[in-house]
């Protein structure tokens, strides 16, 4: 054996690489049960005030643009298909398609924010903002609808920070090739992320923009 | 010799286990695209049509569709090791537990 390998190879060239995907995959999943923890605390406040004010809520979500919460869960959508063809592309070992998906996830999810820049910019417009004179004169389940809609919209929009800044740095490994074809499972982690934060979006859009 | 020892590293115990491709495919992704497209759109009409105290349930219901859809194949899970879906099962009834248990003190109370 020992024969064999001086003739052939050197020792150094028997690599032992540290990797365990699937522990990582685990890992990444744990995380995501605690976000799920986190936004299901608030889904809960949402339904035990919803329960309370039937009609404020129903009032407040009036004021919301349905048009723009459906054009905002079409991009989402898109970006998370983008992100499963990036790993797809990827997987094929074509670097350049992966990375251009990647780059239409990345302008999709800042779409989103200045979708959502342009919501939130209305909203304070319309003096619908802590202490704002138009908040000031709604009824008390309209303000704990506006409460909730800024808390969970903005903590989404943070997640969708996160998430793009996530993708960045799986784009920056991809094309140093630090990730491979055969060594995908940050990026796979860095979409996994990205799904949750689209699935949080599809439970956000109609129980916040589709009440009557 | 040396790729026979790359490809063995797989099955050596604690050497971690290495992600490997199960038949990657463009095609099934943009057709639950396109189904995600679709219930999106319905969930928008459905809310226009006066279903009164029903809209609610619709409205959860395609919502929990649409997010078995992206759990199942964006996310591989349909695909992927059964310790995840029992994980997530965990999760769902523990989330489920608390929003049960939240309600019966509400209806009490209101």
């Amino acid at each position: 054996m020992s024969q064999t390998n001086e003739n052939t190879q050197p020792d150094y060239h028997v690599v032992h690489i540290h990797r365990d995907d699937f522990g990582s995959k685990m890992g990444l999943w744990l995380f995501l049960f605690t976000e799920i923890l986190l936004f299901g605390g608030l889904f809960i406040l949402y339904a035990a005030y919803r329960f309370i004010y039937p009609e404020g809520f129903a009032a407040a979500a009036a004021e919301l643009d349905v048009l723009l919460g459906a054009v905002n869960t079409v991009i989402l959508l898109t970006s998370s298909l983008t992100v499963v063809l990036g790993i797809v592309a990827l997987q094929k070992n074509n670097k350049k398609l992966s990375l251009f998906f990647l780059w239409v996830t990345v302008v999709c999810g800042l779409l989103f924010l200045v979708n959502k820049y342009f919501e939130w910019g209305a909203k304070f417009h319309h003096g619908i903002y802590p202490k704002g004179p138009a908040l000031q004169e709604m009824s008390e389940g309209e303000v704990m609808y506006f409460g909730l809609y800024y808390v969970m919209t903005g903590l989404h929009a943070l997640h969708i920070i996160v998430g793009l800044i996530f993708i960045g740095v799986v784009m920056w490994q991809i094309k140093k090739d630090v990730l491979t074809s055969s060594n995908f499972q940050r990026m796979e982690n860095a979409g996994l992320y990205w799904h949750l934060v689209d699935i949080i979006w599809i439970f956000l859009f109609p129980l916040l923009y589709l009440i009557h | 010799m040396s790729s026979n020892n790359n490809s063995e590293h797989h099955d050596q115990p604690g050497e971690g286990h290495i992600a490997e491709v199960h038949h990657p495919s463009y095609g099934i992704n943009v057709l639950v695209w396109i189904g995600l497209l679709s219930l999106t759109s319905i969930t928008v009409a459905v809310a226009g049509i006066n279903l009164g105290s029903l809209a609610l349930t619709v409205a959860l219901l395609i919502a929990l569709v649409k997010s078995m859809f992206v759990v199942n194949f964006f996310m591989h899970v349909k695909f992927d090791n059964k310790i995840i879906k029992l994980f997530i099962g965990v999760c769902m009834v523990i989330f489920i537990v608390v929003l049960i248990l939240t309600f019966f003190d509400l209806t009490f109370r209101y």
